[in-house]
This record gives C-alpha cells, sequence and structure tokens, in this order.
C-alpha cells in the first residue's frame, strides 16, 4: 500500500499514464508537423494552420453525414476516408493559397505571417457563414469511442490508438518524402539554395506551391483526427494553434527531428505534471520550464545547421 | 529642433492639430473617448516603425508591453479603489475583490510598490523595457532575428498571457483588474476625466512621435537601417550589431507600455485580452496598413484600422471579420508600405512641386522606402 | 441594424403571455390607441417615439463566444418579435439594434457605451460571460442602463442597473449536491472546472456545502484546467485512481467536447459513475455528442424537454422561427425571459425610466416563463426552481428532479464564501 492505494492500482496507472503521454505526444506531433514542415522547408509562418486543421475536421463532419444518408452500412469505416479526403481537401486549398498568396511574399518572410493571419480571419467567418457559429457534433463510430481492456483496471482510448497510429504514419510518410524520395531532395535543395536549385534544373515553384500543400494537408489530416477528441467549430482552430506553435518553436523551428524531440519533451513533462499537479499549475510550470530553456538557448532544442 | 525638417514640422503639426483640435471639436464625448483608445495603439505602432520597419526585428509580442503597461496602471489604480471602506464586505477588507474571492488574505509582494503613484509611473515603461532587454538580450546576442525571432516573441505573448489568466487571486484571470475608479482622487469615469485624459494622451503621442523621430534622425536611426539591409557589413564595420537591436526593443518596448498605460485609464480597466497573440498580430497590422517606414503612417494606420474595425463591426456584425482579414490580406499584398507608401509615391512629389520651399534638405534625408520590399535581417 | 417586426404574429403566444401581461397587451390597436403619452413614461431621454422603444442586444457573434451566444441572440429575438406581435411595450412596438462583443471583453465595453450613449437604448439585453459582465457594468453604471444578463455565474455581484435571469451559484448548486446525496448516496467528490472565476467560485460553494452541510461527504481531489485545454487524460486517470462517487464538473466551452469525448474514450461509462455537471447545456451536447454524454446528471434550471404548457409553446414557436431542429438550452432560455421581464416591468412602472424599472422590477412575476413561473427578487436576481436531469443520447435531458419550492436567489452566501 502506498498513498492508500494498493500496488496493482498504482501499476495499472501508471501504464494508463504512460499511454496518456504518448497519445499527447501523438497529438503534439500531429498538429506540429504540418507547422514545422512549412515553416522549415519554405520560411514561411502559417498563422492560418489552425484553419486548415477544422477544415479537415469539417470535411470529416460532412463525410461522415454522406456516410449517415447514403451508406449507414459502412459508416464503421467512414473515418478513414474522411481522413483522406481531409489531406486532399486541406492540401489543395493549402496550395491554392500558395498560388493566390504566398508566391507573391517570399521575398519577404514577415510579410507572409501576417497574410496567413488575414487569411486566418477570412476562413473563420466563411465556416461561420457555412456550418454556423456553433459545434458541430462529428458521429464517431461506436468501435472507435470505445476502450481496448488490457487488463482489467488498465484501459487504453482507442481513439488514442487511432492517433497515434496516423501520427506514426505522417511522420514516417514525411521522412520517407523528404530524406529519401527524390522529391525530398528537390525540397531540400531548395531549402539550402533556392537559386542555385533553380539553376540545375528544379522547378523551384512547383516544390514550394506542393511544400505548402504537404504542410496544410497534414494539418488537415490533423483536424481530422481531432474530431475524435476535441470539439469542432469555426474558432476551434485557435485551441491547438498555441501548443502548436510552442512546440515548433522548442524543437528548434527549422528541424524536424527537433519538432518530434520537443513534442516528446513538452508532452511528457505536461501528462506527468498534470497527473501531480493541476491541470493549469502543470502548464505554467511547463510554460515556465520552455521559455527559460529557450531564454538560455533561444535556437530551439535543434538547429538546422544550413548556409544562409 | 535639428532633427526635423520642413515638411516634418509640417505634418507632425497637421497630426497634432488633427487630434488636439479638429477631432475634439467634431467629435461627441463617447466618440472622443474611443479615439482616445485607437491613438493609445499609436504608441506601439510608433515603437513598430523604429523596431520592425527601421530595424528589421519583427516582434509579434508587442501585446505583452502594451499589457505590462496596462497592469502597472490598472494595479495602482485598483489599489486605490479597494480602500478597506469600500471592500468591507470582504473576509479581508483592503485587498482587490479578485483577491478576496480567491481565498487570498494579503497583499502579494509585488503589488506593494503599486501604493504609489511616483513607483508606478516609473513602472510603466520601465517593467516592459526591462523585460524587452532580458528577451532582446538572450536572442539578439545569440544572433537569433527574423522570423525565428517573431514567432519567439509570439509564443511569449501566448505563455504570458495563459499566466495571467491562469494566477487568478494575483492578476484577476480572464476578467482583468476592472471598477476602476480614481487616480489619486480624481475620478476618471467622467466626461470630463474622460476628455482631459484625451488630450493628455494626444499630447504623449505627438511628444513620443518627436523622441521617435529624434531617434531616427540620430546617427543610431542611421545604423539601425543599415543593420537591417546588410547586417554583416555593419558588424564588420566595429559595430555591435546586438546592442543596437537591444536597445531599439527596449524603446518599443517601452511606448508600448506608456500606450498600455493610457489605456488603461481612458477605458477603465485591463485584461489578458489585449496581452494575448491576436491583439499583438493586430497592433503589427496596425503599424503595416499605416507604412512600417513612417511614424506618422503608424499613427494614421492606427487610428484608420480601428475606425474601420468599429464602423465595419457596427455596420455588418456577421461580415465584418470577412472585410477586416481581405483588407490585411490586400496591404501586405498590394501596398506593402502602406497609407505612407502611397501617400509617398503620389502625393509627395506633387507636394514638392507645389511648395519647392519644403523641400527635405538632402542631408537629412529620411530612411524613405527601399528599393525592393524590406528583407528580414538573416544571419 | 434595426430589427423590426419581421416575425408573424404567434397566436399562442399571445394567449400565453396574457397571463403576465397588463390588459393593455390584450388588443394591440386598442393598446395603441390608448398609448401613454411619451413624455410621461421617458423623461430621461431614452430613444423612445410615440410608436416604438428602441432595445440593444449585446452578444458575442464572432469569435471563440459565438458558440454559446448566438442561442441567446435567437431567444431574445423571440421574445421581442412575441411582445411585439402582442402589441409591444406600453404601446410601443421593440426595435432592436444588434452589436457583436468579438468575444472580446473591452469591446463588449466599447458597445455597451454606444448603445447607451450613442443609441439611447431603454434596455439592454446581452453578455455571456462574466468577463464580459464585468467589463459592462461600470458602463451601465455610469450611464445609468438596464441590462438583462441571462447567464449562470458566480454570484458575488447585485447592480441596480442589472437583472440576473440566469441563477446565481448556490441556485444552481445546492439542490444538486443534496440530491445526489440523498438519492445516489453519493460520499466522495471530485471537483473538476475551468480556470476562471465561474467554476473557482462554483466549486469552493460546492466543497463548503460538501464538507459542511453533507454528513460524512468529502471532496477527494479538485483540479482546473485553463479555459480551451484539449487534453483531459492525465485527470481522468487520476479520477480513476481515487475513484470518486461523483465527479462534479463545470469545464466551459471547447473543452467540455474534448473532455466527454476522452472520459468515454478511457472506458468510463457514465451509466454507472455519476457526473453531475452545472455547465453542458443542450447547446453544448450539440458539439459533445450525445451519446458520449448520455448517463450524465446536468443541474440547472431549465430542460427543453420541461413538461409544462408555456414550455411546448416556447420550444414550438422557436422552431417554427429557427427551423426544426433548433437546440435550446438554459442561457437560451433565460435570455428569452429578459425582454418579457422588462415588458412586464415596464407596465408595471409605466415608464421606461431606468429608475424606475429599476425600482419597479422586485415582485415583478413572469408566468408564462418556458421555465414554469419566475420572479424578480429584491437583489435583482431571479426566484427560479432547481432542476436536475440526465443526458440521453439524443441529446435532450430527462428531468429526473425539481425542487419543490422556488429557490431564493442569494449571491452573497453567508458561510459559503
Amino acid at each position: 500500500m502506498l498513498m492508500g492505494y494498493s500496488f496493482g492500482d498504482l501499476g495499472s496507472i501508471m501504464a494508463m499514464q504512460g499511454f496518456a503521454g504518448l497519445i499527447l505526444f501523438s497529438v503534439f506531433v500531429l498538429m506540429a508537423l504540418g507547422l514545422a514542415v512549412i515553416f522549415g522547408q519554405m520560411g514561411v509562418i502559417n498563422m492560418a494552420h489552425g484553419e486548415f486543421m477544422i477544415l479537415g475536421a469539417y470535411v470529416t463532419f460532412l463525410t461522415s453525414r454522406l456516410f449517415t444518408t447514403t451508406l449507414p452500412g459502412a459508416f464503421g469505416a467512414y473515418f478513414f476516408v474522411a481522413v483522406v479526403l481531409a489531406f486532399c481537401a486541406a492540401g489543395l486549398a493549402g496550395m491554392a493559397v500558395e498560388w493566390l498568396l504566398i508566391r507573391h511574399l517570399y521575398r519577404r518572410p514577415l510579410d507572409t505571417l501576417l497574410a496567413t493571419w488575414g487569411l486566418s480571419l477570412i476562413l473563420q467567418q466563411v465556416y461561420r457563414s457555412v456550418f454556423g457559429a456553433r459545434e458541430v457534433g462529428v458521429d464517431q463510430p461506436d468501435w472507435m469511442m470505445g476502450a481496448a481492456s488490457l487488463s482489467d483496471s488498465i484501459q487504453i482510448p482507442i481513439n488514442g490508438l487511432i492517433v497515434m497510429a496516423l501520427t506514426t504514419l505522417i511522420a514516417v510518410g514525411v521522412y520517407l518524402l523528404i530524406f529519401r524520395l527524390g522529391w525530398g531532395k528537390q525540397i531540400r535543395a531548395v531549402v539550402q539554395n533556392r537559386a542555385m536549385a533553380g539553376a540545375v534544373g528544379i522547378d523551384t515553384e512547383r516544390v514550394d506551391r506542393l511544400t505548402f500543400g504537404l504542410g496544410c494537408g497534414i494539418a488537415g489530416v490533423a483536424g481530422s483526427a481531432f474530431t475524435m477528441i476535441g470539439s469542432t467549430s469555426p474558432t476551434a482552430g485557435q485551441l491547438y494553434i498555441v501548443d502548436a506553435f510552442l512546440v515548433v518553436v522548442f524543437g528548434g523551428a527549422g528541424s524536424l527531428v527537433g519538432t518530434v524531440a520537443s513534442a516528446f519533451t513538452i508532452s511528457q513533462a505536461r501528462s506527468t505534471l498534470e497527473f501531480f499537479l493541476s491541470g493549469s499549475m502543470a502548464q505554467v510550470v511547463v510554460l515556465l520550464t520552455v521559455v527559460g530553456i529557450l531564454m538560455l538557448r533561444p535556437q530551439g532544442l535543434f538547429v538546422l545547421k544550413v548556409r544562409r | 529642433m535639428g532633427f526635423l525638417n520642413r515638411k516634418d514640422i509640417l505634418f507632425i503639426g497637421l497630426l497634432a492639430t488633427l487630434v488636439l483640435v479638429v477631432l475634439p471639436l467634431g467629435l461627441e464625448p463617447f466618440r472622443l473617448n474611443l479615439v482616445g483608445k485607437y491613438l493609445t495603439y499609436g504608441f506601439v505602432a510608433l515603437g513598430l516603425v523604429l523596431c520592425w520597419g527601421d530595424a528589421g526585428i519583427l516582434s509579434l509580442g508587442q501585446g505583452v508591453f502594451f499589457g505590462l503597461g496596462g497592469y502597472c496602471m490598472a494595479m495602482f489604480l485598483k489599489l486605490e479603489a479597494s480602500t478597506p471602506e469600500a471592500t468591507k464586505i470582504q473576509s479581508t477588507p483592503g485587498i482587490p475583490d479578485f483577491m478576496d474571492w480567491n481565498q487570498i488574505t494579503e497583499l502579494p509582494l509585488f503589488w506593494r510598490p503599486f501604493h504609489s503613484l511616483g513607483l508606478t509611473l516609473v513602472a510603466i515603461p520601465l517593467v516592459p523595457a526591462l523585460l524587452a532587454l532580458l528577451v532582446g538580450f538572450a536572442m539578439f546576442k545569440r544572433r537569433v532575428g527574423g522570423t525565428y525571432f517573431a514567432i519567439i516573441t509570439q509564443a511569449m505573448a501566448a505563455i504570458l498571457t495563459i499566466l495571467i489568466i491562469g494566477q487568478q487571486g494575483y492578476t484577476g484571470g480572464v476578467n482583468g483588474i476592472t471598477d476602476l475608479r480614481t487616480l489619486n482622487g480624481w475620478d476618471i469615469r467622467t466626461d470630463h476625466a474622460r476628455t482631459v485624459l484625451y488630450f493628455v494622451n494626444g499630447g504623449l503621442l505627438v511628444a513620443c512621435l518627436l523622441l521617435g523621430q529624434y531617434v531616427r534622425r540620430s546617427k543610431l536611426g542611421r545604423i539601425l537601417v543599415a543593420m537591417r539591409d546588410k547586417e554583416d557589413r555593419v558588424r564588420f564595420s566595429g559595430y555591435a550589431v546586438a546592442d543596437f537591436k537591444i536597445f531599439v526593443f527596449c524603446f518599443a518596448a517601452a511606448l508600448a507600455g506608456i500606450g498600455g498605460a493610457m489605456f488603461t485609464l481612458q477605458v477603465g480597466f485591463m485584461s489578458p485580452s489585449f496581452v494575448g497573440i491576436v491583439p499583438s498580430i493586430e497592433m503589427v497590422i496596425f503599424c503595416a496598413v499605416g507604412g512600417r517606414t513612417s511614424l506618422l503612417g503608424a499613427v494614421y494606420g492606427a487610428l484608420a484600422v480601428n475606425w474601420a474595425r468599429t464602423a465595419l463591426s457596427e455596420a455588418f456584425p456577421e461580415l465584418w471579420l470577412l472585410a477586416l482579414g481581405s483588407l490585411f490580406i490586400l496591404v501586405v499584398v498590394a501596398f506593402p508600405d502602406g497609407l505612407a507608401g502611397v501617400y509617398r509615391k503620389t502625393f509627395d512629389p506633387a507636394l514638392d512641386r507645389l511648395l519647392p520651399w519644403l523641400r527635405r534638405r538632402p542631408a537629412a534625408h529620411p530612411p524613405a522606402v527601399l528599393p525592393g520590399a524590406p528583407v528580414a535581417s538573416v544571419e | 441594424m434595426a430589427d423590426d417586426t419581421r416575425y408573424p404574429l404567434h397566436r399562442r403566444r399571445l394567449m400565453q403571455g396574457m397571463a403576465g401581461a397588463s390588459a393593455a397587451a390584450l388588443l394591440p390597436w386598442s393598446a395603441r390607441a390608448q398609448a401613454p403619452a411619451t413624455a410621461a413614461i421617458n423623461t430621461t431621454g431614452l430613444a423612445v417615439t410615440d410608436s416604438t422603444v428602441t432595445v440593444g442586444i449585446l452578444h458575442s457573434i464572432t469569435g471563440t463566444m459565438a458558440i454559446s451566444e448566438t442561442g441567446s441572440v435567437e431567444a431574445e429575438k423571440l421574445a421581442i418579435s412575441e411582445i411585439n406581435a402582442q402589441g409591444g411595450v406600453l404601446g410601443r412596438q421593440i426595435k432592436s439594434i444588434q452589436e457583436d462583443g468579438a468575444s472580446d471583453w473591452p469591446n463588449f465595453a466599447e458597445k455597451a457605451k454606444k448603445l447607451l450613449v450613442g443609441d439611447k437604448c431603454a434596455a439592454v439585453f446581452g453578455c455571456w460571460t462574466s468577463a464580459s459582465r464585468k467589463a459592462v457594468l461600470p458602463v451601465f453604471e455610469q450611464y445609468n442602463g438596464m441590462l438583462y444578463y441571462p447567464t449562470f455565474y458566480e454570484g458575488l455581484e447585485q447592480s441596480k442597473n442589472v437583472i440576473y435571469t440566469g441563477q446565481e451559484a448556490t441556485q444552481q448548486i445546492l439542490a444538486g449536491l443534496d440530491w445526489v446525496n440523498k438519492t445516489r448516496g453519493s460520499k466522495t467528490f471530485y471537483l473538476l472546472g475551468s480556470d476562471y472565476i465561474w467554476p473557482r467560485t462554483s466549486n469552493k460553494i460546492a466543497r463548503k456545502h460538501i464538507e459542511g452541510h453533507l454528513a460524512g461527504c468529502k471532496v477527494v481531489g479538485e483540479d482546473y484546467f485553463p479555459l480551451g485545454h484539449t487534453q483531459f487524460n492525465s485527470v481522468i486517470n487520476k479520477i480513476k485512481l481515487s475513484k470518486p462517487d461523483v465527479i462534479y464538473a463545470i469545464i466551459v466551452g471547447g473543452s467540455n467536447v474534448a473532455f466527454y469525448k476522452q472520459l468515454k474514450a478511457a472506458g468510463v461509462d457514465l451509466n454507472k459513475q455519476t457526473l453531475l455537471t452545472i455547465s453542458v447545456t443542450e447547446d453544448e451536447i450539440g458539439g459533445i455528442g450525445g451519446d458520449n454524454i448520455a448517463g450524465a446528471f446536468a443541474c440547472m434550471k431549465y430542460f427543453q424537454s420541461l413538461d409544462n404548457p408555456n414550455n411546448k409553446a416556447f420550444v414550438a414557436d422557436f422552431d417554427k422561427m429557427y427551423g426544426d431542429k433548433s437546440v435550446i438550452g438554459d442561457v437560451t432560455q433565460a435570455a428569452y425571459l429578459g425582454p418579457w421581464l422588462w415588458k412586464l416591468t415596464a407596465e408595471k412602472a409605466g415608464s421606461f425610466d431606468v429608475d424606475k424599472i429599476a425600482a419597479a422590477s422586485p415582485g415583478v412575476e413572469f408566468k408564462g416563463a418556458p421555465e414554469g413561473y419566475v420572479r424578480i427578487h429584491e437583489n435583482h436576481h431571479l426566484w427560479s426552481k432547481t432542476r436536475v436531469g440526465k443526458a440521453l443520447a439524443n441529446g435532450q435531458y430527462e428531468l429526473v428532479y425539481e425542487t419543490a419550492e422556488l429557490v431564493q436567489p442569494d449571491p452573497f452566501p453567508k458561510g459559503y464564501q
């Protein structure tokens, strides 16, 4: 017995808490990855990241509606269709935004920030006009909302496991894409020396557009996944954006590895502290630590070494 | 007034007339108070012109400094409003009401200095400047700049908001510090007081504008611009680049703090909604709309955007965000130099032709529009 | 944005409003003929003409709070259109001016001032969060306006210039705790809340009540989360470890959705684990999903499913105006009370003057209230019943308990501070 609890209890709680930490880690990676891809590879801060996430969430909502009305039998699997659609929708929207807006601003990286901020205001209002100001309830199939029991007292949320799986998939996909495929080489070449990359025949504009689309697409997937664990409303993107930025900044904004490492650090610290402190206090402690470390190491955990 | 040329004197004079004579004569007290509120953002925009337009440092955390200045003022006013007589129904009389609601029984140590008006007035520019010093020192000494600096300051804004909201026993939480009544016994809620505060505010703004212009025309101002355009070359010429950046960042922070304090006085409360990411970005937008390289433009920008927002939200409560968002995009894409840029391209040459005696002396040529767009400092 | 009588007259409402209204309101045309002279009923320069009176509606229709405040706007507009259909107030049709608070507290203050000083509104229906009310309160007191505030809130406030049509904290909390203790034998409580004044004050009152007034009961945990928090797995584990009889949850906004979805996913079955909330109305369930919260108990004063003639007519009218699947929560109903109470008070006072309205308010009763019956207390809050409902999978609450008597509002509860 310890503090009035049996060791069996404490064991299962620790196991569940471990999973809670991992789930939080996955959530952080998922929401920060798109941001990090765009910022790290293009130097553009996408302030409308949260709104692209919500685009994914609304696509999921519409898909669920579509399945309930036309294909109720296949409802159990609608989510996977929705994720793909969310990726495509957000990705295409991202490419359109890049073409209409971002590409005119590459020489002024700070201005992209203001422009995408304006975009986020517009998107919020568009969502509000189309879907109404209230939250929409996205129905999940029953099998996704339950818990998997590992033992009598250890229960793992299935939606958490799905988020983890999705995150792994996306992270591995991004890794392969950027570090193993020819297209990734092009992206990295453009990051390191745009003029040179152009000179050897890389279509830098196309690379930019696809990269931006990829980042937004990942945001869409994140939004789709978060319908399982959070709310879907015109302004819900704001709920995630602060955490996403913190993760990216703390990781050293240029580096994808840094983003993952930072997501891991922050999520573990948060999840452990939340268990011992009140949720608010835990967040304060984590934030102050992050600030402290940023003061000592403002470049973030990992610094991308590139020729500037 | 060696740092002003004839044209500066004319235009600053015009602004002063507009703010101190035309608007007070033309507007009812309620609208005048609103304009006063907009003008407090002008202080922030002035700082941003120096910081962002001249030195190329984009801070997305100006709301933090604005908020700190505002909170300093609000703490003083709140203590004055929380006399033991006024708060006698509380379990602990004599402390602000929100502390009592949160079971705090003694005034926290960091509140104590705000019993004194003198210390408060010192703290208003000093506290923001000290925080800026800390952040600037950590960042610029390690040559962090550009976009990365921008998002770190943004994270800072987010963190401070969360801290203020979370520590509601000490800060008033999400409600902020409300129900402020008197300044040294003088009721700040009456229309008369509001009008007086408006003039104080307008006067201070013009003073800060002159101060800003002085800094820009000094050698320091020119080094800032040089740094923005070719940082390495300035560094190799033997200047301590980081120190200049830290200075201008602190200066902008102090200006924002003054704006915040004036805001508290005129609006009558302070809340964390001025500290976060959203207001910080909006302040940058004011500056961008007015023209990031023009002090006067920044003030007009703050006025114009806020006026547009009020007018749009009164006329189209359901659609004004669309209009505002489009305005931001339009300005950034099509008019990167804002109102001031439009003026410089179209009206300025005409003015020079019309009134040749106004033409600037070549020696004091200000850092005008750059060839091409301003590029963020990259190390 | 003047908003005239766009909506048709509803006969049912007309019949039902008779109960509380003065005889003059019965017959619109005769009422207008008898309407008192403007100079007599408006001595302070409010926007009252011989045929109209102007009021303000001040809620967030953009920003994060639009989620919650939309319902209030709808209810207030419905009430105003119904009153107009019955002949208006003191023979005058109500014109409403709507302003957007934009979820931004200082903006609320600015708009409130505009409504009072610029538009000379005779009354303003609005605000939702405590922060917005705190921001506008000095404005209403300074310019002597009248605010009808619909949300259940933390108490600790009373003003001549505000009528609080929602419950203050003790009205909403005590009866619910007594009920859960008595009928379900609950002894241990885990208190949760979003981190701002309403949940904190409410939980403070709950804790004092649990520890001081309920024999053998105790609080086994208390936790607060930043507004907008979306990750609750850690605290759910904590709750599982301490195995409380009751989870007492006061989580607001988007966090709600995250909390209940994650609670369900973590294997907590609300049909077995008692959960009592005072922050989830039918409005919030729309976002959470009925399946995810079914079995939880909510302590409010109104549920859309209430079975009384007033409420049936109210819901039908609401559906008629805003479409079939309208969702009506506790606050929406409280917002609906605002215009009616103001009308009844103005008729009692025989004047639109704010001072007279404020003085006449205590004792005004509204028998047509969807929640049944309400009366204004001397402290400008409402006497109303406290009810407990059980959440169903279809997004509605099923009434399981209501207090026998009206509960007295007590914004400064002795022994609970």
